[in-house]
């Protein structure tokens, strides 16, 4: 009797422990990537790091403002290519697919999101980089934003349509019925009642489709031709500005930290505060977004 | 007037029409990707596979000579090592929160403490892979000494599929009806026995579903571990020795010496893999759906 009560205790405590485990987790990863970037935000500045244009850890600058820029518009070119397939895909399963069709259209999302990343960077490195070389514009090596958006939009697209379809799924039956029995058709009612009802969750959506994309790294890696440059359009036309091949955060990270020593290593886990804080501000302004909608109703 | 109204009763049903065909595009768009990503590594990658791939190590060289053989191990012992650490922490946590921590009588100290459990979860969740890397290779691989090894590897890994477990382990959990729990308090048992011998076993379909997901997360992901485990194509011979992982394998194969057949070959054996997984986790979720409720 004495016993049992005593093993109570105890794994009371040691559950607790394992509770607290990813607190500490989080807790650690911060501690130990701000205390290994520190130098290098001390000794090069935090102003410099963030807007100069330069990366070259030989001579001592480090300057991550190419790679912000790589990451912020291979994100976007990847929300405007994925989103609108994502969500068109979230509805048609919730809304108008026939059960048959669902059925098997639910696990290949599945399978589309189990995809390793690794196996999309080789297929776009195979197919898609020599189908956007094909596009004639001097300078165009098919590497760059433009055949990693395409990439990144394949891998968003189950992260998206899975979080839009739930949300969907999670409005009221009576505000479809309500909205039906005035005598709107189907459609109608999707773009006028059931939408903007689950407006929130599709926004959470579209969000952690761009956290996925932001934190991708080596599909990146293999699309993206690394070159450490601010991507500028190739001719006049700034359309062309895609086809620039560009680097990500993540690759910076990926592509160097094996070898770095001293400054530059120091440099990389500031490369990594950055990619985090940028995750943590897509996700703040989401926060807004929906707190503000909320105030709404 | 009335065929003014039907005019444009006539059209809302043609926008109909057409906003559904673009709706039924965008699902054969998805599917279409999906089609086209598997076909090609199937068909380019199937004339390298075979049993003596499975077996023969890689050779290193410039088209990738040799088979996979420690690729595999290295795999295997990377799921072994990761969710061998993280499913007794994760399940342990999920049992904290749900069956500890949720009890109406925990004051405003336990609910805060039990906010900030869930914010590192969370947070955890939304941690991009490279900065679990990163992670690992300054407290592994640099400060603790281990060096490029599984240990890092491994460890860096099980914190990455944490919250994966931990998520759905809660999910089994909050699962399992309240009256099990009433009738096994009500017997007199403590509260780990109830937990251990009621519910946890009602709940094990669940958490398994867990620890499968997150295999799959482990033998899929490759950023982590290109960053913890070092890229040596040798087998293994202790828990502090390098290595290579399958995905880690086809990335080395397609970057460094450009060998796509056989990097599609080993990338086929992993899809197959997470088609397997897939197929394991649907299986194990239906069964949960079709226990009768009490």
């Amino acid at each position: 009797m004495m016993t049992t009560r005593l093993v109570d205790r105890a794994m009371r405590c040691l559950l607790l422990a394992a509770a607290l485990s990813a607190i500490a987790i989080v807790f650690l990863i911060g501690l130990f990537t701000l205390r290994e970037a520190w130098p290098a935000i001390q000794q090069v500045g935090v102003w410099p790091l963030l807007s100069g244009t330069e990366w070259r850890p030989g001579q001592g600058e480090f300057g991550l403002l190419p790679m912000i820029a790589g990451s912020v518009l291979v994100t976007l070119g990847s929300l405007v290519l994925g989103v609108p397939v994502a969500l068109g895909c979230a509805v048609f399963l919730a809304e108008v697919a026939p059960h048959a069709v669902r059925s098997v259209m639910r696990p290949c999302v599945e399978l589309l999101a189990g995809i390793p990343s690794v196996i999309y960077g080789l297929f776009g490195l195979v197919v898609i980089v020599p189908m956007v070389r094909q596009i004639p514009v001097t300078g165009n090596s098919g590497f760059g934003l433009l055949a990693a958006s395409i990439v990144l939009a394949v891998m968003m697209l189950p992260t998206v349509t899975n979080i839009a379809e739930d949300a969907i799924r999670a409005v009221p039956r009576e505000y479809k019925e309500g909205s039906l029995a005035l005598g709107t058709t189907h459609w109608q009612t999707i773009v006028g009642v059931v939408v903007p009802a689950a407006r929130s969750g599709i926004v959470a959506a579209i969000v952690l489709g761009a956290g996925r994309a932001l934190g991708e790294t080596m599909a990146m890696i293999m699309v993206i031709g690394n070159s450490v440059i601010v991507p500028t359009p190739l001719d006049g036309n700034p359309a062309t500005l895609f086809l620039s091949q560009a680097r990500t955060l993540t690759g910076n990270v990926a592509v160097e930290i094996n070898y770095a020593t001293g400054l530059h290593q120091s440099a990389l886990f500031a490369t990594g505060v950055v990619l985090f804080a940028l995750i943590m501000i897509v996700s703040t302004l989401a926060h807004m977004l929906m707190g503000r909608e909320a105030e709404e109703r | 007037m009335i065929s003014a109204v039907r005019a444009w009763s006539a059209r809302r049903y043609q926008v109909e029409r057409l906003a559904f065909a673009l709706l039924w595009l965008c699902g054969a768009l998805a599917m279409a990707a999906l089609a086209a990503v598997v076909t090609y590594v199937a068909v380019q990658g199937w004339p390298t596979l075979g049993l003596e791939m499975l077996v023969t190590p890689p050779r290193g060289g410039l088209s990738g000579e040799g088979g996979i053989s420690s690729t595999i191990v290295t795999t295997l012992l990377l799921v072994l090592i990761t969710v061998g650490v993280a499913a007794p922490v994760g399940v342990g946590a999920a049992v904290y929160l749900n069956e500890y921590a949720a009890q109406p009588r925990g004051g405003k100290r336990a609910r805060v403490m039990v906010a900030v459990m869930r914010f590192g979860v969370e947070t955890l969740a939304g941690v991009p892979s490279i900065i679990f890397g990163l992670f690992g290779y300054a407290i592994f691989v640099s400060a603790l000494h281990f060096g490029f090894s599984l240990v890092s590897a491994g460890l860096a890994g099980a914190c990455l599929i944490l919250p994966v477990i931990i998520r759905t382990a809660e999910e089994a959990l909050r699962a399992v009806p309240p009256s099990y729990r009433q009738g096994s308090l009500a017997l007199g048992t403590t509260h780990w026995q109830t937990v251990s011998g009621v519910v946890l076993p009602a709940a094990l379909p669940g958490l398994f579903t867990g620890i499968v997901l997150s295999v799959g997360r482990v033998i899929s992901e490759t950023a982590v571990f290109y960053v913890t485990l070092g890229g040596s194509y040798q087998m293994p011979t202790s828990l502090l020795s390098g290595g290579r992982s399958m995905a880690l394998h086809v990335y080395f194969l397609a970057m460094d010496t450009r060998a796509f057949d056989k990097a599609m070959g080993t990338g086929l054996i992993l899809i197959v893999g997470i088609v397997l997984i897939n197929l394991v986790v649907n299986g194990l979720s239906r069964r949960l759906a079709k226990r009768p409720a009490s």
